[in-house]
């Protein structure tokens, strides 16, 4: 998968003039965050919760090593194939040749942003495997030749007019169908790849150590199908998506939905323990869990940055994310945007092939106050913004001119002479002489669209002293408490 | 509470952008029977460097005003923003450094944005101030709001004032400024100024107020080239001005 995370300006710049993008976006706008909000206020105990997954979390990622290993032991132990991959390419050719080895030849795919990362798609066409999507908004990108803009909801970025015109030339469906005669023609369409598909591949919400569980949240149902139509099954997960007991799992599935689309509950939680056993009617015949590093372990390594791998995929940090709700999620420049793009995408893929992706923030703290498991999003964002500037990988003017900053802004004296020039230069500026020369390129970059305040005759110390300083203090202070 | 002596730090934005902002704080507090020094050796919270990853830089300048600060009992902001740095930032920065870091530990203690200072510290929900009839809208800092804790302070002294408060729908999010983002992401930073400026115009109020300059700065820059007939003013402006009609005294020197 192509990364282009150096160049979020430019790509988000290219976004804010797209009418049919901001139309998409301006429409998904609050509803996340209202449905949130009140899904929240109903609970109660969002605070413990959250608290307690985080704990699970943290505890969990300092001795994953050991949960891995109990995962990899009760998976094998129920009938299961345990696959470990190092990085991408190593993925994709475990699931070709798992295809291979089963006689696959299609896959109907649920929406997993792992299989996104690694290419998976491209892969198994590449190997001759036919994969379908069949989470409906990724059905819709992989029709329209797209990718997704958003964790939970990966056709967030199309307007249902564009899907209608999409499908009207690919399923044949009135040009201006609506969503729920869109919605149906595509699920004709799918449940036929259901019923010849050799082996479903999902990714994993949760991965169970203690059963060997994967547990899987959706509201479409195609997981479920997935899961059960097929005679083999191929779950794959990032190494951080293990918990250590069932007894866990209440309090992330009380998180995710509330905070991924404000339900109390998904419309499906699927628990999927080995393959079939013996007098059972239904599942896969053959079950496969791939747990892919692909950059993790580095993460994981970094106690800094280690934080970032508690993310449990709510992309709650998107919809509250007023850079993403203006630009989208392909702007980010990979697979993973939005606040925990800009953190975990660095991680993965080291900072000098995303070097944006940290400064694609206003720092408001939004996604920190929205994040069920606590990530300090905004610290993050200082630790690689601190990296980058150490590894010189902003630019010299940069540099330049934050050295000359702190430099002045010890010496007051100086700070005083060069803040009143400032000021002068200001007033000449505003008597007359164009505010857009170039001279001063921050003041030129602010004003493309934006005003200046016009800068004041005398700054505030100047007047503590011609005046202010001596006014007196009010010997009778009301004492209103209202 | 009477006699009660602080140290005032204008922050480097009010200082040089917008004294009739730092002033009225100045006058607001003094209205409360506040002494306030300015010591006059500060420059600017270092923010600038910190949030562009130049923890060496913005760890000087953190000490230099570990120095100008040091007697004051209390150093009092009117800057949900620059009290943050003071407050969380200059701790985690000094935090490798014994003596820096024990003195960064008291200043961010003694730190305290303005209207907090005035409703927690001072214990006064009423400053005294006539704001009938004005319709007023708030927006939120992101600093002052998560992580100052700042929300309920100036909407209460507002609301006492008898000011008109409309909350717009999107008072908690981000105005877009960010400091240097601004001007790093110039594009995103002016979109998201123009939303909110949509968001304050709907609510119908004849003035926008905030903690902070750097949000105002942003917010009347988008709204008057937008042509949107808002005035931005600070809290510590509206509060002073309506100390100074309910006195019916006439405007102060300055």
């Amino acid at each position: 998968v192509e990364v282009t995370s150096d160049r979020f300006r430019e790509h988000a710049a290219r976004a804010l003039r797209d009418p049919e993008l901001r139309r998409a976006m301006d429409r998904a706008g609050g509803a996340f965050v209202e449905r949130r909000r009140d899904a929240l206020a109903r609970l109660g105990t969002y605070e413990a919760l959250r608290a307690h997954a985080a704990a699970v979390k943290a505890h969990t990622l300092e001795h994953l090593d050991h949960y891995l290993e109990r995962l990899a032991a009760a998976v094998e132990g129920l009938g299961g194939r345990i696959h470990f991959a190092a990085d991408a390419a190593d993925a994709n050719r475990i699931v070709t040749e798992v295809a291979r080895a089963e006689g696959v030849r299609t896959v109907v795919k649920s929406k997993s942003m792992l299989s996104e990362e690694i290419g998976l798609n491209d892969a198994l066409a590449s190997a001759g495997v036919e994969a379908i999507e069949t989470d409906l908004g990724e059905y819709i990108l992989q029709l329209g030749g797209d990718v997704p803009s958003h964790i939970i909801a990966p056709a967030l970025h199309w307007t249902r007019e564009r899907v209608a015109r999409l499908f009207h030339d690919r399923l044949g469906t009135p040009p201006d169908a609506d969503p729920e005669a869109l919605t149906r023609a595509a699920r004709a369409a799918l449940r036929r790849a259901f019923l010849r598909a050799d082996m479903g591949v999902t990714g994993v919400n949760f991965a169970v150590a203690e059963t060997g569980t994967v547990v899987l949240v959706e509201n479409e149902g195609n997981i479920r199908l997935a899961t059960s139509a097929p005679r083999v099954h191929l779950a794959m997960m990032g190494l951080e998506k293990v918990i250590p007991r069932l007894a866990d799992l209440p309090t992330f599935l009380a998180l995710l939905p509330r905070s991924a689309t404000g339900q109390e509950a998904s419309s499906y939680v699927s628990l999927v323990t080995g393959p079939r056993r013996g007098g059972e009617e239904e599942g896969p015949e053959r079950f496969h869990l791939l747990i892919v590093d692909n950059g993790r372990s580095g993460v994981l390594a970094d106690p800094a940055l280690r934080d970032a791998l508690r993310c449990i995929r709510c992309g709650a940090c998107l919809n509250h994310c007023p850079v993403y709700r203006q630009v989208g999620g392909h702007a980010y420049g990979w697979v993973y945007g939005g606040p925990i793009g800009a953190i975990l995408d660095p991680g993965l893929l080291g900072l000098e092939r995303t070097k944006d992706l940290p400064q694609a923030s206003s720092l408001c703290g939004a996604c920190e106050e929205v994040c069920p498991v606590g990530i300090p999003i905004p610290e993050l964002l200082l630790e690689h913004r601190r990296r980058a500037a150490s590894q010189g990988l902003d630019t010299a003017g940069e540099r330049a001119a934050i050295g000359a900053f702190a430099f002045v802004a010890e010496r007051p004296a100086l700070w005083s002479s060069l803040t009143a020039a400032g000021r002068a230069a200001g007033q000449l500026l505003r008597d007359g002489m164009s505010l857009r020369g170039g001279w001063l390129p921050l003041l030129s970059v602010w004003l493309r669209e934006r005003d200046f305040p016009a800068p004041a005759q005398r700054a505030f110390r100047e007047r503590w002293r011609a005046g202010v300083e001596r006014e007196p203090v009010n010997p009778d202070p009301p004492r209103g408490t209202s | 509470v009477v006699g009660l002596k602080v140290a005032l730090f204008a922050t480097c934005l009010g200082d040089q952008l917008f004294p009739d902002a730092v002033v009225a704080a100045v006058r607001l507090l003094r209205h409360l029977g506040v002494e306030v020094e300015f010591p006059e050796a500060q420059t600017c919270c270092g923010q600038p460097a910190y949030n562009a990853g130049y923890h060496r830089e913005a760890a000087a300048i953190a000490r230099h005003h570990l120095e100008v600060f040091s007697g004051a009992e209390h150093v009092v902001v009117p800057s949900g923003s620059c009290g943050a740095m003071l407050r969380a930032h200059y701790p985690a920065l000094l935090a490798g450094d014994g003596r820096a870091g024990a003195a960064a530990l008291d200043l961010a203690g003694r730190t305290v944005e303005l209207t907090t200072f005035v409703t927690d510290v001072l214990g006064v929900g009423d400053v005294g101030a006539d704001l009938r009839g004005l319709r007023v809208t708030y927006h939120d800092s992101c600093h002052a709001l998560r992580s100052m804790g700042v929300g309920a302070a100036p909407r209460r002294l507002l609301r006492a004032a008898g000011a008109e408060l409309i909350e717009a729908h999107d008072a908690d999010v981000c105005c877009g400024f960010g400091g240097l983002f601004a001007v790093k992401m110039p594009e995103v930073s002016s979109a998201m100024a123009r939303s909110k400026v949509e968001g304050v115009v709907a609510t119908g109020a004849e003035v926008l107020t905030s903690t902070d300059a750097g949000c105002l700065m942003q917010l009347a820059g988008s709204a008057s080239r937008a042509g949107a007939r808002v005035r931005a003013a600070h809290v510590a402006e509206l509060l002073w001005e309506g100390v100074q009609r309910a006195s019916g005294a006439s405007a102060g020197g300055g």
